[in-house]
């Protein structure tokens, strides 16, 4: 099922952990990925997520398209930067170590190719975490960890619910679309696009109204079973916490300590080999 | 007498929006253990009613009551939602859409999640409750990849797992094939008797509730209680059919040979009724008197299916070697259980989907496989089962039109071509208002007239009937008889027993991807051995043929169908 999240269910001690841990481990890397531009703690970032990926049990074409989607939308991002403010780098770093030139303002300097590497670095540092939490996250813990690192259940709940529905969703659109299409609403690349904005409208709309049913009869039969009658409530698939739990969390901290600290003892977000 | 649970004493409701009240004088008691079917027309208040029971009003939908509603003595205004819960449960009518966990365990324990219980002892409940409406099994899987029956199930421990005291049933039939539908009824009744938990059951099919006994039937029409009775005390008076609420089958059977029903001939169930010599040989007689009409009908091949082969991307073989004939100008019925191949094979005949293997000619079009769906849409007309899926425009007119105008036809041949579709649809005195002021059933219509204006020889429809009462159902049917009489070819893909005996000329049956039958449908439905394949149920005429000793149970059922078409009909 092409649905938003892939969980996969392979035993590892990364699926172990309880789904809070997870994602007050995913809030901690990536508060520290984002908070620093140290290119040496930003290379060991992916090596520790290659190594959790190994461990993990996650196989490498199990994420492939994830992967390849985030590859061109981080050249694309790199090559607009490049495009955009080609001296970003000098600027940053101020120094100017000039490699090559394009022609016109368009100068390939050593800062500015450094700059696109931690760029990437970047890029590296997240992605894979991210994956490997959608990955090994059970979909039905999602609501349960969310609403034990604070938020409100109600608004727990109905994040999950949103996400549950998106293959369900797809499905409908697939049925109104291909009805539609046989009453000859053209939805090909044969018509233009006013036309074709036009002829979406004609499934937008019926899916939109039976999407409407389908909150009324979802909500009343939430409440007929007493949602919303507590302040808390319990989870099916809440888990204690156990010592990985505990550890997990105390290196995800430190490793948002480690990105504070570098970012004082640096004097600024860059780390600056230039200077 | 046990102890009365809940209590309706002189109540009425108007919801907020409308004019006219919905519920008029409601007296009904409801006591501990009993089980109750509560019959009547769309729009009589009969889920009004429901909303009432399990506490949607006055907690959720607003409105005026007037009287009392008490719940174990208690007027359930001054209850909460969440205190009606734990003593009535309901099972809605879309069980796809009540389900709120992501697998059966964790729907069941939704109730005692929000009740903040511990998780042990909740896994300990949630296990005993599925064990008891025999889910166990099945506890990790998502509630949407179970069967028609084992949803119910699911459904139902979400609701055992808090000891609820009353069981509402919302139309528990209505999407569930037939043979599925009869397991239901004996398994709502099984449950109730093991935990004592009393029933209301809303339904319209009352033969098929009829299965399994039940204590009383309340009858509504237009908001008031007609009739509160015991079964065979209702069935033997004409309450019934002045109300609009299809009887049994044998019952009319009977009536037709002249027998007298009465509350002591015990008519409510085809295995209970009792009767005399006399009466079997009136019914004998009455079949002897009946000449026999059916022809085949139809003429020349309009749609020629050979060898159809089609797996699905995901690897599932949905049609094996499928061959059908479909002839101009006749009423057929496709019918089998869900994922039996039914829907799949409509869909590869109008270009939805691309078959693997086989080829189809319709009629003396020139490769019918190389043509888009816009199309073959100019040939074969599809209507979903639900009209709020195909409907997009405001007017009538213009939902109508769009066909014609996506294909850029001049206007004043669209403005013709409409009216003439709207005409045959009766839709003509409604032609200037808007879609949202028609009924469910004239929404129907309307896409039916929507596809007609594109001139199609052939129409398929999925589940015509679906969701309709007695009346509603005759006056689709009756309907697309018409256009079937007027040289249109019908083809309908349904569950519905009552639809394929009394208005398909013949039934294609559908079973693992496979046609198994190809046959008149009263010869179906009186084939034991196919009826269990397809996941059918024998019609009551089968039983009622062997009960009064008529060896061709096919012909009595034959001459019951012809018998109501050409003589009562008329």
């Amino acid at each position: 099922m092409n649905s938003v999240f892939c969980y996969i269910d392979r035993p590892s001690p990364i699926h172990d952990l309880t789904g809070a841990t997870k994602l007050t481990c995913l809030l901690l890397w990536s508060f520290a990925a984002m908070m620093t531009y140290d290119t040496r703690f930003l290379a060991f970032l992916p090596v520790f997520s290659f190594l959790l990926f190994a461990f993990s049990k996650i196989r490498l074409k199990d994420v492939s398209f994830m992967i390849g989607f985030t590859m061109v939308f981080m050249i694309l991002n790199n090559l607009l930067i490049f495009l955009f403010s080609p001296q970003h780098g000098v600027s940053l770093y101020g120094t100017c170590h000039e490699l090559f030139s394009l022609g016109g303002r368009y100068v390939v300097t050593l800062e500015q190719l450094f700059y696109h590497l931690n760029l990437v670095l970047k890029y590296l540092s997240t992605i894979p975490i991210v994956l490997l939490f959608i990955c090994t996250t059970n979909p039905s813990e999602f609501a349960a960890s969310l609403n034990r690192i604070g938020v409100k259940y109600t608004v727990a709940y109905s994040v999950s619910l949103a996400l549950r529905y998106i293959p369900d969703i797809q499905r409908e659109y697939h049925e109104i679309s291909q009805a539609q299409q046989a009453r000859g609403i053209e939805m090909s690349k044969k018509e233009t696009l006013f036309k074709r904005l036009k002829s979406a409208s004609a499934i937008l709309i019926p899916l939109i109204l039976s999407s409407m049913d389908r909150i009324e009869t979802i909500s009343n039969a939430m409440q007929l079973r007493g949602f919303g009658k507590n302040k808390k409530r319990t989870w099916y698939m809440g888990r204690p916490f156990r010592t990985a739990d505990i550890l997990s969390i105390i290196v995800c901290a430190l490793l948002l300590a480690t990105a504070v600290f570098l970012n004082i003892r640096n004097g600024s977000r860059f780390w600056n080999p230039f200077s | 007498m046990s102890e009365v649970l809940l209590t309706f004493k002189n109540f009425g409701f108007q919801y907020n929006a409308q004019a006219e009240p919905t519920l008029y004088d409601i007296n009904l008691e409801v006591h501990r253990g009993e089980k109750i079917l509560i019959a009547g027309p769309s729009g009589c208040g009969k889920s009004t009613l429901a909303s009432c029971i399990n506490g949607l009003i006055p907690f959720s939908y607003r409105g005026e009551m007037t009287g009392s509603v008490q719940l174990k003595g208690r007027e359930t205004r001054d209850l909460s939602l969440f205190e009606i819960s734990r003593t009535v449960g309901t099972v809605l009518q879309d069980s796809d859409g009540q389900f709120i966990g992501l697998t059966v365990a964790e729907d069941i324990a939704f109730a005692l999640e929000n009740d903040c219980l511990p998780t042990d002892p909740m896994h300990e409940r949630v296990r005993r409750a599925a064990e008891l409406v025999g889910i166990g099994t099945h506890m990790k899987h998502a509630p949407g990849d179970l069967s028609g029956g084992q949803k119910q199930r699911a459904a139902l421990a979400g609701l055992m797992v808090n000891d609820v005291e009353l069981l509402l049933f919302d139309e528990p039939l209505a999407n569930l094939d037939p043979a599925t539908g009869k397991q239901a009824i004996e398994f709502i009744d099984d449950i109730c008797r093991q935990s004592g938990a009393a029933a209301v059951i809303i339904e319209h099919r009352l033969e098929d509730v009829l299965h399994r006994s039940v204590d009383r039937i309340i009858l509504m029409g237009d908001g008031r209680i007609l009739a509160d009775m015991k079964p065979d005390e209702l069935l033997a008076s004409d309450l019934l059919a002045r109300s609009g609420i299809r009887e049994p089958l044998y019952l009319t059977a009977l009536k037709y040979a002249g027998v007298q029903i009465t509350p002591e001939k015990r008519p409510s169930g085809i295995r209970d009724i009792i009767l005399s010599d006399q009466d079997k040989e009136k019914v004998r007689s009455w079949m002897a008197s009946q000449d026999p009409v059916s022809g085949k009908k139809g003429g020349r091949d309009l749609l020629s299916a050979q060898d159809i082969s089609f797996s699905y991307s995901n690897g599932r073989q949905a049609l094996r070697n499928v061959s059908v004939q479909i002839r101009e100008g006749e009423l057929l019925a496709i019918v089998g259980t869900n994922g039996a191949g039914k829907s799949t094979f409509s869909k590869v005949v109008c270009g939805f989907e691309t078959p693997q293997e086989g080829r189809i000619q319709f009629a003396d079009v020139e490769d019918w496989m190389g043509l888009s769906i816009k199309e073959r849409a100019d040939h074969v007309g599809y209507v979903m089962q639900n009209p709020n899926q195909m409907i997009s425009q405001t007017m009538i007119f213009d939902e109508v039109a769009l066909g014609l105008r996506t294909r850029g036809v001049p206007e004043d041949e669209i403005r013709s071509r409409v009216e003439d579709s709207l005409k045959v649809c009766g839709l003509w005195p409604f032609r200037s208002w808007p879609v949202s002021a028609l009924s469910f059933g004239q929404k129907k219509r309307v896409t039916i007239a929507s596809v007609l204006v594109l001139r199609p020889k052939m129409i398929i429809l999925d589940e015509p009937t679906a969701g309709q009462d007695y009346r509603h159902y005759t006056e689709i049917m009756e309907f697309l008889r018409e256009l079937s009489s007027r040289g249109f070819t019908i083809v309908m893909i349904t569950h519905d027993m009552h639809l394929m005996l009394e208005y398909a000329d013949r039934s294609v049956v559908f079973s693992e991807g496979q046609v198994i039958a190809d046959d008149t449908s009263a010869g179906v439905l009186t084939n034991p051995d196919l009826v269990k394949r397809a996941n059918l149920k024998e019609t009551s005429l089968y039983d009622l043929a062997q009960l009064c000793g008529i060896g061709q149970a096919r012909d009595f059922a034959q001459y019951f169908i012809d018998y109501e078409r050409e003589v009562v009909r008329k």
